[in-house]
């Protein structure tokens, strides 16, 4: 009888294994058929159905190549990825550190302020913050997908958060016994004790900035400066990619391959910064 | 002595206001002044390049007589149920099996980077990939279901407009699943254990455990998931635009409320009016967030 229900038992986690290990599958086959259709020619493409690569990478690339500046696009969107990311980092600290450590006049009230406005949704200010880039003069300019990313309030909050749980506010007192200037110990004593929680936050910004579409769309005119997001989205009016389907498989392999890179070896602080933003609610 | 120790620690507190200084600057003029300056809009007749001229609630009492509006208000709710029901279903379910004490399923960490793969994607690259895989004559997706017998002629997912509006819902749900199961899941840890083992020791079963302790302590964290998606639901842009650049009818058919806001300002260059439009979502948004919120914890005093 006991037997019994322990077979039962497994039967039923052998269905459950195989149910998840579908989905997973699901997950994962449209970025191997996207990997394996970039090195097929069109004409083995529209044919058949394969999973086994073919040879015509080369010949895929070449075809982008003549429509598409991608090294250029690719370099576009690692600078303005990588230092959104760092202005993020250093500001998000900094900001996190003022509102965890300094008792001033309406902390609370701006803090609480800035979260409220974390729920406001983005096409709010959208048509307000293109209208003022053009005043200002900076549209086709890097600065308005750069900048703004000083203010990231979900960053900061997490920071504040994370620095309150790791750090005693009786740290900041030996050195300022001997009279360090606060900031000196904000980059001696506060930057180093966030850091693990600062790069957790990195990641994030750094695959946000890098996948972001619709702002360098409305800001940049010029070919020449756009991101890669931007390109793979000009393909739809390239024609000739239109008729070599390989083609447009290698360039956005070329956009997802290096977030798959980030992301087999951070996955875990990846996680663990989604999980931590539901839990601290 | 005294007097000027303190003096000096007030001083160090005022200090945070330089820490917070250059987030403050560029969180007002990037984030908060272009708000208002849409909401200004939003009451003139501007074009982005005339003088505006105050004309009240007109851009406002447009959006409801707007049909092209309100039929992409309804696609939107159309795709966003599609959306809604598989991701949240698909995660709650696995959050159920996840965290069931009699199966113990292993491998959470592993299983979890892999659902949550799909979101790290640029949309764009989610909307050309599954354009090419869901293409009638070329697909991948086509050539799988002739190839194992389930439809006899390839579907044509992009040119039929329920498909279509389909297909972006069961898209935005595969991109966003994960991410609803991480959530939910670390709700599901963060439950303290002592109430699982007063509940054992009590001889509760597993549904009773699960729908006694689980869920109510879940609610918090599933109102936040729930109503995060529903914001973001309700704003999808990116994967309908993008999959129907090339298509003024597949366009028409997954024209979302958002999508009518962009072409509203960049191609008709009725900023005016597309700012009305941003703010009357946003209102939608805000009435629908209450809704839910109240929905949830009326279940609550019921159950008491």
């Amino acid at each position: 009888m006991r037997n019994h229900v322990n077979i039962k038992k497994k039967v039923m986690q052998a269905l459950l294994y195989a149910a998840i290990v579908a989905l997973s599958m699901i997950c994962i086959l449209p970025f191997v058929l996207m990997l394996v259709n970039a090195t097929r020619s069109g004409n083995e493409i529209m044919t058949s159905f394969s999973l086994i690569p073919g040879s015509s990478l080369m010949d895929n690339w070449m075809v982008v190549k003549k429509n598409l500046d991608i090294p250029r696009g690719f370099m576009n969107s690692i600078f303005i990825a990588v230092t959104s990311t760092v202005l993020t980092a250093y500001f998000s600290a900094l900001t996190a550190y003022g509102f965890a450590f300094y008792k001033f006049k309406g902390n609370k009230a701006l803090f609480t302020g800035i979260l409220i406005f974390m729920m406001v949704p983005a096409q709010l200010g959208m048509l307000g913050f293109y209208d003022l880039m053009v005043k200002m003069k900076l549209i086709d300019s890097y600065i308005p997908l750069i900048i703004p990313s000083m203010a990231a309030p979900a960053t900061v909050f997490f920071l504040r958060q994370y620095i309150l749980s790791v750090m005693p506010k009786a740290l900041l007192e030996a050195p300022r016994i001997d009279g360090a200037g606060e900031l000196y110990i904000f980059h001696k004593i506060g930057l180093p004790i966030m850091a693990p929680g600062i790069a957790t936050m990195c990641i994030g910004s750094f695959i946000a900035s890098w996948n972001s579409y619709l702002i360098p769309l409305i800001i940049l005119n010029t070919p020449k400066k756009w991101t890669l997001p931007v390109m793979v989205a000009s393909l739809s009016s390239v024609k000739d990619l239109a008729t070599n389907i390989g083609a447009t498989y290698v360039t956005v392999a070329i956009s997802v391959v290096p977030i798959l890179i980030v992301f087999c070896f951070c996955s875990k602080y990846i996680i663990s910064s989604i999980a931590s933003g539901s839990v601290k609610e | 002595m005294n007097r000027e120790k303190k003096k000096g620690l007030q001083n160090r507190d005022n200090m945070g206001y330089l820490f917070i200084a250059p987030f403050m600057i560029v969180f007002v003029a990037f984030s908060l002044y272009p708000v208002f300056r849409t909401l200004h809009m939003s009451f003139t007749d501007y074009t982005g390049f005339n003088e505006p001229t105050f004309i009240g609630l007109a851009n406002y009492a447009r959006v409801f007589k707007d049909k092209l509006f309100l039929e992409a208000f309804g696609n939107t709710i159309k795709i966003w149920g599609v959306n809604i029901v598989l991701q949240l279903g698909t995660a709650f379910l696995l959050t159920m099996v996840f965290s069931d004490m009699k199966y113990k399923m292993k491998g959470l960490s592993i299983f979890r980077a892999l659902f949550y793969l799909p979101n790290l994607i640029a949309c764009t690259s989610v909307a050309f990939l599954f354009k090419t895989l869901l293409d009638w004559k070329f697909g991948s997706v086509n050539q799988i279901l002739v190839g194992l017998g389930i439809a006899d002629q390839p579907i044509d997912w992009l040119g039929t407009p329920s498909l279509t509006r389909c297909a972006v819902g069961v898209i935005g749900a595969w991109m966003w699943f994960g991410n609803s199961f991480i959530m939910l899941m670390a709700g599901v840890q963060g439950i303290n254990s002592d109430y699982y083992e007063a509940a054992a020791i009590d001889g509760a079963g597993r549904w009773k455990i699960f729908g006694k302790i689980t869920l109510p302590l879940l609610k918090p964290i599933l109102l936040y998931v729930a109503i995060t998606s529903l914001i973001g639901g309700l704003q999808i842009f990116d994967i309908p635009y993008l999959m129907s650049l090339d298509n003024q009818k597949r366009a028409r058919s997954v024209n979302t409320a958002v999508m009518h806001l962009y072409n509203m300002a960049f191609k008709n260059r009725q900023i005016g009016y597309a700012g009305a439009l941003a703010f009357i979502l946003f209102f939608v948004i805000c009435i629908c967030s209450v809704i839910v919120y109240f929905m949830m914890y009326a279940k609550k005093e019921d159950e008491r």
